[in-house]
């Protein structure tokens, strides 16, 4: 992701320090981390389990429940096309394996320039502009594959 | 001055509605014009979006789709006034898409600025509320329950006995959650509001923590939905500076917060406890129910947990009455539906009516048949967990006893539309793929029968002893209708068997292929 920090573990502390006074903080902290470095470093998780009171092993758990939460850097960019219903009424689905296969790569994986990350998504709720994706958490509708390749480019520059 | 409005909404967005505004306001200062652009939510017809409103003496004029290579065109055929342009819709509350519906849940949006609270209450906002000040507690619950109000997220249970249960355990802590992981394909009804009308949830909230003794709220949004995150918090904002939040409300002595918390792309935590699994810092596991969450629900404590358009309809029921809502709607399916058309359609949108209106008439006249042009073969109705539905049920009011009749659901109001050249032995396989990844794992039915699902019909459509294993796939699906622990594992067979049902030709298609 643009922007994100390198891990340490003070400012781990203080991330998690800033969301203890709330009930249940741990998906608030995960989401926090994930902001500032990019991903959810095993030794933040560490710290959390620590701060949270619980084992690492449940807090590991936890992490590794939820789609969103990463536990390695990512591209610079990240791309998530939806595969859902909607999208594959209007053909999301082929498009997608199309775009996946002229970049050589598998849903969930990274340009070997780091540039580009691609994920599957399931439903952005925008589906009456099927197919629909998010790059760099920015919605776009009836997205093509020129739409796509414009985004490989631009990922790159 | 002339005043614009040029949606927020994801869906807008998507279509390029920020980049429309920045040019909007960038040619008007060129031209010297002085205009106000309102930020709205979209009005629903999605296929016009990005819809420009031009509020003028005989209405608001709508303009859309319009790209940022319209400007210039539209600012010279005169469109602050209503000029006559090929993007020009006419008056847009008299557009028929418009004029067809009966708005009840998203009266407001679309209309008002969603940030507003002074627009909010000029539009009848709070008056639900205040009412409910007036009348007490067990009036309000006796009220929602009279109303047959059924929750909206897709099992359709009826609401004021939820908060019934809620109101009735022992004083102490309790809260209101609303399920805002709106993640079934084919719908964004709570999107829309939330991003359209968000004081109108905030509302029903307050409402229901004032009948039912909660003072603190929690939204649990999923994180597909950035647009509305930052819509909804800047609401809580607005209504706490208003003084519509926080402390002695208004003078009543109640006190009511509500907080927003961001879900992280599991599915399953649109099921009720696991969302509050989720929402207390842990794995999102469905619980095994009893206890119900009114009893013990968010950390152990008695909860109402209901869906967006079910908390956002309550101010409307508590400002008309009971009465008013019942008497819309169909046997025991009472009040309004807010559909969501989309998919391969040429008009998709919000389309709220009352119960009852035949689902062929939904998908051929409101929704114009399909975008590619092409016969229109299967209807999911009600989200990765829907049956898909043939052409030849399509006199099936949409009522929630109707569609169960034929072993199908209304869910939450989501039809997403197919045409001819859909595989229906694919869409089986991507449902049962899509439990497999999406499910929990805490009960076998659902954890591994999903996988099961996925290799038996890969066997089907390899032509692989197809008789044998498609006995068998219905099998397993009968087995996970009935033995799985949530409506995950439970209705994930509900796409597969009305595939096999309805369109069994796309199962044999190998077969007959080797035999040729």
């Amino acid at each position: 992701m643009i922007g994100a920090a390198q891990y340490s573990d003070e400012r781990a502390r203080e991330i998690i320090a800033a969301h203890m006074g709330l009930e249940g903080p741990a998906m608030p902290i995960l989401h926090a981390l994930q902001e500032e470095f990019g991903y959810v470093p095993d030794a933040a998780v560490k710290q959390m389990a620590e701060a949270l009171n619980i084992s690492r092993a449940e807090m590991h758990g936890v992490v590794t429940f939820y789609h969103d939460f990463r536990r390695a850097p990512h591209g610079r960019h990240t791309l998530k096309i939806c595969r859902a219903e909607s999208c594959q009424s209007m053909g999301a689905e082929r498009q997608a394996l199309a775009f996946l296969d002229r970049l050589k790569l598998d849903w969930g994986g990274t340009t070997p320039d780091g540039a580009l990350t691609v994920e599957p998504i399931y439903c952005l709720g925008l589906c009456a502009h099927s197919p629909s994706a998010l790059y760099d958490g920015e919605p776009i509708g009836c997205v093509d594959a020129e739409r796509l390749d414009e985004i490989a480019a631009e990922a790159r520059d | 001055m002339v005043k614009l409005y040029i949606p927020l909404d994801m869906a807008a967005v998507a279509m390029g509605a920020n980049k429309l505004a920045a040019a909007v306001a960038q040619e008007a200062a060129a031209r010297g014009e002085t205009i106000e652009i309102v930020r709205n939510g979209s009005r629903g017809m999605l296929w016009l979006e990005p819809l420009i409103e031009v509020e003028t003496p005989a209405g608001r004029i709508g303009y859309g789709p319009a790209k940022v290579k319209d400007v210039a065109s539209l600012f010279d055929a005169g469109f602050l006034s209503g000029g006559a342009h090929r993007l020009n819709i006419g008056i847009v509350d008299d557009h028929p898409w418009m004029k067809r519906q009966n708005r009840v849940t998203f009266v407001r949006c679309g209309v008002i600025d969603p940030l507003s609270v002074a627009e909010y209450e000029a539009h009848d906002g709070f008056k639900g509320l205040k009412r409910a000040f007036e009348v007490g507690p067990a009036a309000v619950v006796e009220e929602v329950t009279k109303s047959g109000l059924r929750g909206r997220g897709g099992a359709g249970f009826p609401t004021g006995i939820k908060w019934k249960t809620v109101a009735d355990c022992p004083p102490g802590k309790k809260y209101v959650v609303v399920n805002a992981d709106e993640g079934d394909s084919g719908t964004f009804a709570d999107r829309m509001i939330m991003e359209g009308d968000p004081l109108s949830l905030i509302e029903g909230m307050l409402i229901c923590g004032y009948a039912v003794g909660a003072s603190k709220g929690y939204v649990y949004l999923r994180s597909e939905y950035p647009v509305v995150a930052k819509v909804f918090q800047a609401a809580i904002e607005k209504a706490l500076e208003a003084g519509w939040l926080g402390a002695n409300i208004k003078g009543s002595g109640f006190d009511f917060d509500v907080e927003l918390r961001i879900g992280a792309g599991a599915y399953v935590c649109g099921e009720e406890t696991s969302l509050l699994e989720s929402l207390e810092g842990k794995r999102g596991i469905v619980r095994a129910k009893p206890p119900l969450p009114a009893h013990v629900g968010l950390f152990g404590k008695p909860t109402v947990i209901n869906n967006v358009l079910s908390m956002a309809t309550i101010p409307m029921i508590m400002e008309k009455g009971a009465k008013h809502y019942a008497d819309l709607g169909v046997g025991r399916s009472r009040g309004t539906m807010p559909l969501q058309i989309a998919g391969n359609v040429k008009y998709g949108g919000l389309f709220e009516t009352d119960f009852g209106i035949p689902l062929g008439v939904v998908v051929n006249e409101i929704a114009g048949g399909t975008r590619s042009g092409r016969p229109v073969r299967a209807v999911q109705v009600g989200g990765p967990l829907g049956a898909y539905v043939p052409v030849s049920l399509f006199d099936l009011p949409i009522d929630y006893e109707a569609f169960a009749a034929k072993d199908s659901l209304i869910g939450h109001g989501g039809l997403v539309v197919f045409d001819d050249t859909v595989d229906m032995s694919w869409m089986a396989r991507f449902g049962m793929e899509f439990c497999a990844i999406e499910s929990c794992g805490k009960c076998t039915p659902c954890r591994l029968g999903s996988t099961r699902g996925v290799e038996t019909i890969d066997k089907i459509r390899s032509g692989q002893n197809v008789d044998a294993n498609i006995d068998l796939l219905k099998d397993l699906c009968h087995t996970m209708r009935f033995g799985s622990l949530c409506a995950l594992g439970g209705f994930a067979p509900y796409p597969v068997e009305s595939a096999l049902r309805h369109f069994p030709e796309d199962f044999r298609k190998s077969a007959l292929e080797a035999a040729e």
